[in-house]
């Protein structure tokens, strides 16, 4: 029934997030889409547990939701600690992994 | 191997069965004087004498019971032999073979060297190496005594080396000189090129019969039983080049003159009374062996090897005499002519005649040697240039001028001394067994002998006294030569007996004999009054003239073959005919084995006649008279047309070089042979050695080592380890080339990670759809 | 092929190892203690030489041709090698040889030691040398006798390598190389031969039974695998160039062992091991042998004639001889071999007293180039008197031990054995006779030019005799040792090598004049070994 548009839409939000995530500069902003992506995957869980006349999606997704908050709380913190000892926070110059 | 049988004979006597110990008692005393004759109180020479002395004793009692041995048991030889050396379960022995041959020898040569040995004393006294020269002289006595009582071949042989060390040292005794010791080389090297046959001849001998045994191969080869005579000719011919080589036969004679560098003793005990007849005595000592492998006395033959060399020998020999003015070369050149007769004797089948020419030439050939080392000694200045430094001493040395006369006479073989004896009988033999040829040389010979001594005696004893005899005699020397001729000594090639020049003044140490008080002491002159009366006495015990046969007795069953009919005893006939059985026997075999019925023997001496030996004598009184009267002319009143005659005649004059250079035999064999030899020849060996041979070898190692390095290089370095490398360079590079993957950037890693769970999100689908 | 005899059976193990203990003594003490390991080595060699001697004691000489002292032990069973050792008329000798060689060079070292020093390694090279002589000597079993056969090769490499002459580093490696292609091919030899009788055995009694069977053909190359390892080893023409260098460069002690022991290792090897195991490959490769080895006598003997420098005209002079030795093997008749080794021994005295010369003129004059060298018969009579000695044995003259080495050689040549063509042999022969007129050619021409005439004004100073420490003026100021070195001392004949030497004079002296005393203990064992190489001729 109309649970495609929002499987429609969760998954042009998780592309505009994966774009984000990879071709994004700013730190936010990947942190940004990454919350895109999480928010994309909840509208999924919901759609797919109404077509199946279920809650588990629900709760599925407000655990999400919680995991994702908590997650941009560390990423917004390393982020800061970054920024003070780096002044900034572009991406492309944090590549002391390297290998 | 066998030993010829001595059937029940009578016990020989003491002093034959105890022979060997005549050359035993030198060879110790030989050792006593190396080691102790420096101490002793005659620096060794009594322990020299001694020694001959007593092998003199034991010679002389063994001849004693030879004689009455002979008449007992046909001559059977005495021989006791004690095991030397085995090989293949062969003993082969070392001992005595004591018959007429080695009997006469050993006392020869044990009288002799008694003789030289007390001249020796007073002629070598105050040398630098007086013990030296005795021990030396000792041990060629033992040596040569070993030599002739040799029962087989390899004793001989030992005697034969033994005696050649000697004549080595002794030539050499004074070193110092290069000419002496280059004359001591050459005599031991031209002798052992002979020697070379000796060895082979020996082994030959040994294939031939399975012997070495001297009896045996004599006894064997009469009778015939030997399976090829091709292979004995070329025994017996490898024989005598020992035989030439030793006894200086031509062409192997140019050591013997050099060899006169030695002590004047030397010369006058080896190289003219004993050393040098070695090469005779072998040739009787085995005569079979040649007699039947060189087809001697078969009818009809007209020439043989030894016959042909020693006719040559005694020409060419007595023409080089010549044209010397050394008188010791005189001397030698001499003594290789006489060498030549006895080896010609032996080649016509006079084999008595020869060997007692060995008997008789012994004893005046010592004495004229020895007569040279007392005019030496005494007149010359110790110089022997006949030319320079002698003439006219004949008053002043009364004994040493008869004793040389006596000596002389007999050389020159004028009837009634020993040498007409000895010498006519194997002229005569040549004619008498149809040898014409040789006795034409023979009678030539005599002619040649009887000038050259004249010329010699004449330069020495008469005339006008020159340089240094003029000082001895009281008078002015013509050319002023006095001291000079004394210096010349020191510079002349001939290399005198030199005792240093510091008994210019005083020439005499010991005691001249009372009635001759100029002349040499008495050990100088003794031994000459003792040898000249031998060279009269000695030739009557073998004179056919006046009907004496007696030496002939004694040594015949020494010629290892019968004699034909004639002189010898009737056995003989029957002996004949049972060899005829037995080698009827053996001729069924082999083609070229001898005939059944042949027998071989020799001829028996022929009867002697004055009128046969007319043509010689005569021409020995033509030698004489011819060669007085040119010496005078020549050497003494310059009379033109004779003197100077070689400097205007072109041909006489070529003819004079010719022989003044030896022939120019010793101009190739030591220009062109030796010197090739060591020099080019050695060379180019060596260098094949070094550039070839050890070329491939360094070449190996060279090449080796290249490819090692060319495989370490290419194949291990580059291609094994760049294996190794490789693997590891691929590693590394993976890495790097995976590298970029982890840039560290954030962004990165995401796009991985999604790429990859895209990838995996669509296989999964596919796969399930 | 013999009974053996076992009787004391200790002799020969404690005669070939006993320089071990020597070894083992002279490895803890310090190498500072110069003399002290001299004398160590001294007694050590002469613990070995008594041993030796009591082995010449107890041997049955009645019975010389069979195997006495006999051992037969287990050893490396699984591939069928035993400790098989024993001592019959053939090896008698040269066993005993190596003793009293190896005795007589530690007492020459005592005042000799060569110059680059240390004793204690020397020493201990030596007596290592020692164990591998005598071991192949009496070595019964081919794994045995090949490994005694290497074990000589490293102590004389270092011998020549360390304490040699200027080209030292090329001839020791020359030698070593040179002899280990040689016993390479020969360790080919000995596989091939265990193989093709079964496996079932490296010893010498097994093997000269069986290896007789081996078809004819297969002898034939079996035999050239042994025949280049000896004859490297003899050295036999053309493979003896390493031994001119060898022999010049090595330490005088060096030259005499290798001259006197070493050399006989080859020539035995073919008596011993090439010609009884393999009867048909013998006869097959004799006229070859026979052929290269007149040849090496006429050649080496122009080699002698073209030398100026004193050691190596010995050298070459070694060839020589050992052509005359091969000569006599090569007829396979009793009087062959048995000239052979009596030439074998006969050679070692004579030729290692030559080198002995050679050494101690070295030591004098610090040369040994013939050209300087004159007139030592003015300056050393004694010594001269010596050279001249050994020059006539070396020559051959009869009356001592030369002369029983070559003439029984050449009358052996005569009639060879088992069919081989006489011909060929008849003119080696003759050709042999004149490498005897060589052989007195080289020798008394060096005699001539060294011996005789006037010394060199060059080594003749006014105080040239001992003492020459306070040299006039006019010579070199600085006044050091090495100075005084230079300045040749001559002096004769010392104690010490009067010592050394007169065994070797008495002994070629003695058996000289009565070589009845070796040949009795030949005679025997060579019979019965050409009698059983007779057997294996069809």
């Amino acid at each position: 029934m109309y649970a495609y548009n929002f499987l429609i839409l969760a998954a042009a939000m998780f592309a505009i997030g994966v774009f984000g995530v990879i071709a994004r500069r700013n730190a936010v902003t990947v942190l940004m889409s990454i919350e895109l992506i999480l928010n994309s995957v909840n509208i999924n869980l919901v759609a797919f547990a109404l077509m199946n006349d279920t809650y588990d999606g629900h709760v599925f997704a407000l655990f999400v939701i919680a995991i994702a908050a908590a997650e941009v709380g560390v990423g917004l913190a390393m982020v800061l600690m970054i920024y003070r000892n780096r002044r900034s926070i572009a991406l492309d110059e944090l590549s002391e992994l390297r290998g | 191997m066998s030993v010829f049988a001595a059937e029940a004979v009578a016990d020989p006597g003491w002093f034959l069965e105890n022979a060997w110990l005549i050359p035993v008692i030198p060879a110790v005393a030989f050792f006593g004087i190396i080691f102790f004759g420096k101490r002793l109180p005659r620096g060794g020479s009594e322990l020299g004498i001694v020694s001959m002395l007593a092998s003199l004793v034991i010679a002389a009692g063994m001849t004693l019971q030879w004689i009455s041995h002979v008449d007992a048991t046909h001559g059977t030889p005495v021989i006791k032999q004690w095991t030397w050396w085995q090989s293949g379960g062969l003993h082969f022995q070392l001992g005595q073979h004591i018959d007429g041959l080695a009997v006469m020898a050993l006392i020869l040569v044990a009288f002799i060297s008694t003789l030289v040995q007390i001249y020796s004393t007073e002629y070598v006294r105050g040398d630098r190496r007086y013990t030296h020269f005795f021990a030396a002289l000792t041990l060629f006595s033992a040596g040569m005594l070993t030599m002739v009582l040799a029962p087989n071949m390899v004793q001989l042989i030992l005697g034969w080396e033994i005696m050649g060390l000697c004549s080595f040292m002794l030539i050499g005794h004074w070193w110092e000189e290069q000419a002496n010791s280059r004359a001591a080389l050459k005599a031991f090297f031209t002798v052992r090129v002979g020697d070379m046959g000796l060895l082979v001849g020996t082994a030959m001998l040994f294939g031939i019969f399975g012997t070495f045994d001297i009896a045996g191969i004599n006894e064997l080869t009469a009778a015939g039983d030997f399976e090829s005579k091709q292979i004995l000719m070329w025994a017996a011919i490898a024989l005598f080049i020992a035989c030439i080589g030793k006894s200086g036969q031509f062409p192997l004679h140019t050591w013997l003159p050099d060899a006169m560098a030695g002590p004047t003793p030397v010369s006058s005990l080896l190289h003219s009374s004993t050393m040098v007849v070695a090469g005779v005595f072998l040739v009787a000592r085995i005569y079979p062996v040649f007699h039947v492998g060189l087809e001697i006395n078969l009818a009809g033959q007209e020439f043989n090897l030894i016959a042909v060399i020693g006719g040559i020998t005694v020409l060419v020999a007595a023409a080089l005499a010549f044209v010397q003015d050394d008188i010791k070369k005189v001397l030698a050149y001499s003594t290789v002519s006489q060498l030549g007769y006895m080896m010609m004797g032996l080649g016509v089948g006079a084999w008595t005649a020869a060997v007692f020419h060995i008997f008789t030439h012994a004893f005046f050939k010592c004495c004229l040697f020895l007569c040279a080392g007392s005019i030496s000694h005494t007149a010359a200045h110790h110089s022997f240039d006949m030319k320079k430094d002698m003439g006219g001493i004949w008053r002043k040395m009364p004994v040493t001028f008869a004793t040389w006369m006596i000596s002389t006479a007999a050389l020159m073989g004028i009837p009634f001394f020993s040498g007409f004896f000895s010498k006519d009988e194997i002229i005569d033999s040549a004619k008498h067994n149809d040898y014409t040829i040789f006795y034409f040389v023979g009678i030539i010979g005599a002619f040649m002998t009887a000038a050259y001594m004249t010329r010699a005696t004449w330069l020495t004893f008469f005339g006008t006294p020159r340089g240094g005899a003029a000082h001895f005699m009281g008078v002015e020397s013509h050319d002023d030569h006095g001291h000079a001729a004394h210096d010349a000594h020191g510079d002349d090639a001939h290399g005198h007996d030199d005792h240093g020049h510091d008994d210019h003044g005083d020439v005499k140490h010991g005691r001249p004999l009372p009635f001759a008080p100029s002349d040499s002491p008495w050990q100088l002159t003794a031994p000459l009054i003792i040898l000249a009366a031998l060279a009269i006495g000695s030739g009557y015990l073998n004179a056919p003239a006046v009907g004496t046969h007696w030496f002939h007795h004694q040594t015949e069953s020494s010629i290892g073959l019968h004699e034909a009919a004639g002189h010898g005893e009737e056995a003989a006939h029957d002996e004949a005919a049972d060899h005829g059985e037995e080698t009827a026997a053996h001729g069924e075999e082999a083609a070229h084995g001898p005939e059944p019925a042949e027998i071989y023997t020799v001829p028996p001496a022929p009867e002697f006649k004055w009128s046969a030996a007319a043509p010689g004598l005569g021409l020995v009184a033509l030698g004489i008279g011819l060669s007085a009267f040119l010496s005078k002319a020549v050497f003494e009143d310059r009379r033109a047309p004779f003197a100077g005659l070689t400097r205007r005649n072109k041909l006489l004059g070529a003819g004079h070089r010719f022989l003044v250079n030896k022939l120019y035999l010793d101009a190739l064999y030591e220009n062109v042979i030796v010197k090739a030899i060591a020099h080019p020849i050695s060379k180019a060996a060596y260098w094949v050695n070094q550039n070839i041979i050890d070329g491939v070898v360094n070449g190996a190692g060279r090449t080796g080592k290249d490819v090692g390095t060319w495989v370490y290089r290419n194949i291990d370095q580059k291609l094994v380890d760049g294996a190794v490398n490789a693997s590891g360079t691929v590693a590394s590079e993976t890495g790097h080339a995976l590298q970029p993957v982890q840039s560290g950037k954030v962004n990165q890693y995401g796009a991985l990670l999604f790429g990859a769970a895209a990838v995996g999100a669509i296989v999964l689908i596919i796969t399930n759809v | 092929m013999n009974d053996v005899l076992t009787d004391n059976q200790w002799l020969l193990t404690v005669g070939t190892f006993l320089p071990l203990l020597g070894v083992l003594v002279m490895f803890f003490i310090p190498g500072t203690e110069e003399k002290l390991h001299k004398q160590l080595l001294i007694i050590t060699a002469g613990a070995t030489a008594v041993v030796h001697a009591i082995t010449l004691v107890l041997f049955d000489y009645g019975q010389s041709d069979k195997l006495q002292f006999f051992v037969d032990e287990e050893w490396i069973s699984v591939i069928r090698s035993g400790y098989t050792i024993g001592l019959d008329g053939i090896s008698l000798p040269l066993y005993a040889l190596s003793a009293f060689v190896t005795f007589l060079v530690a007492i020459y070292t005592y005042d000799n030691m060569p110059d680059a020093g240390n004793p204690k390694a020397f020493g201990i090279l030596m007596l290592i040398l020692q164990v591998g002589m005598a071991g192949s000597f009496v070595a019964q079993d081919l794994v045995l006798f090949f490994v005694f056969f290497e074990i000589v090769l490293l102590p004389m490499y270092f011998m020549i390598g360390v304490w040699g002459g200027e080209q030292r580093q090329y001839a020791s490696l020359k030698f070593f190389l040179y002899t280990m292609f040689g016993s390479a091919l020969m360790l080919v030899a000995i596989l091939a031969l265990f193989f093709n009788t079964d496996a079932e055995s490296f010893g010498f009694s097994h093997l000269y039974a069986a290896g007789a069977l081996i078809p004819e053909n297969t002898q034939i190359w079996i035999f050239a695998g042994f025949f280049i390892g000896f004859a490297v080893k003899v050295p036999m023409f053309p493979f003896h160039t390493w031994l001119p260098d060898a022999h010049t460069q090595a330490p005088t002690q060096g030259s005499v062992i290798l001259a006197a022991v070493l050399l006989k290792l080859g020539t035995y090897g073919f008596v011993r091991i090439a010609i009884p195991m393999l009867p048909q490959g013998a006869k097959a490769w004799a006229p070859v042998i026979a052929v290269l080895a007149v040849i090496g006598i006429i050649y080496g003997a122009l080699g002698c004639l073209a030398q100026t420098d004193f050691k190596r005209l010995i050298a070459f002079s070694s060839v020589a001889h050992m052509g005359f030795v091969m000569l006599g093997i090569a007829t396979l008749t009793p009087m062959g071999i048995n000239a052979a080794m009596f030439g074998m021994v006969a050679h070692g005295w004579i030729t290692g007293m030559l080198f002995f010369i050679a050494g101690s003129i070295k030591h004098r004059y610090h040369t040994l180039e013939i050209k300087r060298l004159r007139g030592l018969l003015i300056q050393m009579p004694k010594l001269g008197w010596v050279f001249g000695f050994a020059a006539m044995a070396s020559l051959g003259l009869p009356g001592l031990a030369g002369f029983w080495g070559e003439f029984p050689a050449l009358v052996a040549a005569w009639n060879p054995a088992f069919g081989l063509d006489e011909t060929l042999f008849r003119v080696v022969l003759v050709i042999a006779a004149l490498g005897t007129v060589f052989a007195a050619a080289y020798l008394l021409w060096l005699y001539q030019r060294t011996a005789m005439g006037e010394p060199n004004p060059e080594f003749v100073s006014g105080d040239s005799a001992h003492g020459g420490h306070g040299h006039a003026p006019a010579l070199s100021a600085a006044a050091n040792e090495h100075d005084d070195h230079e300045h040749a001392d001559i002096h004769d004949v010392t104690p010490i090598e009067w010592v050394a030497w007169a065994p070797f004079l008495a002994a070629i002296v003695l058996f000289g004049v009565y070589p009845q005393l070796l040949f009795r203990v030949l005679d025997p064992a060579v019979t019965t070994l050409v009698q059983h190489v007779g057997a294996g001729i069809p």
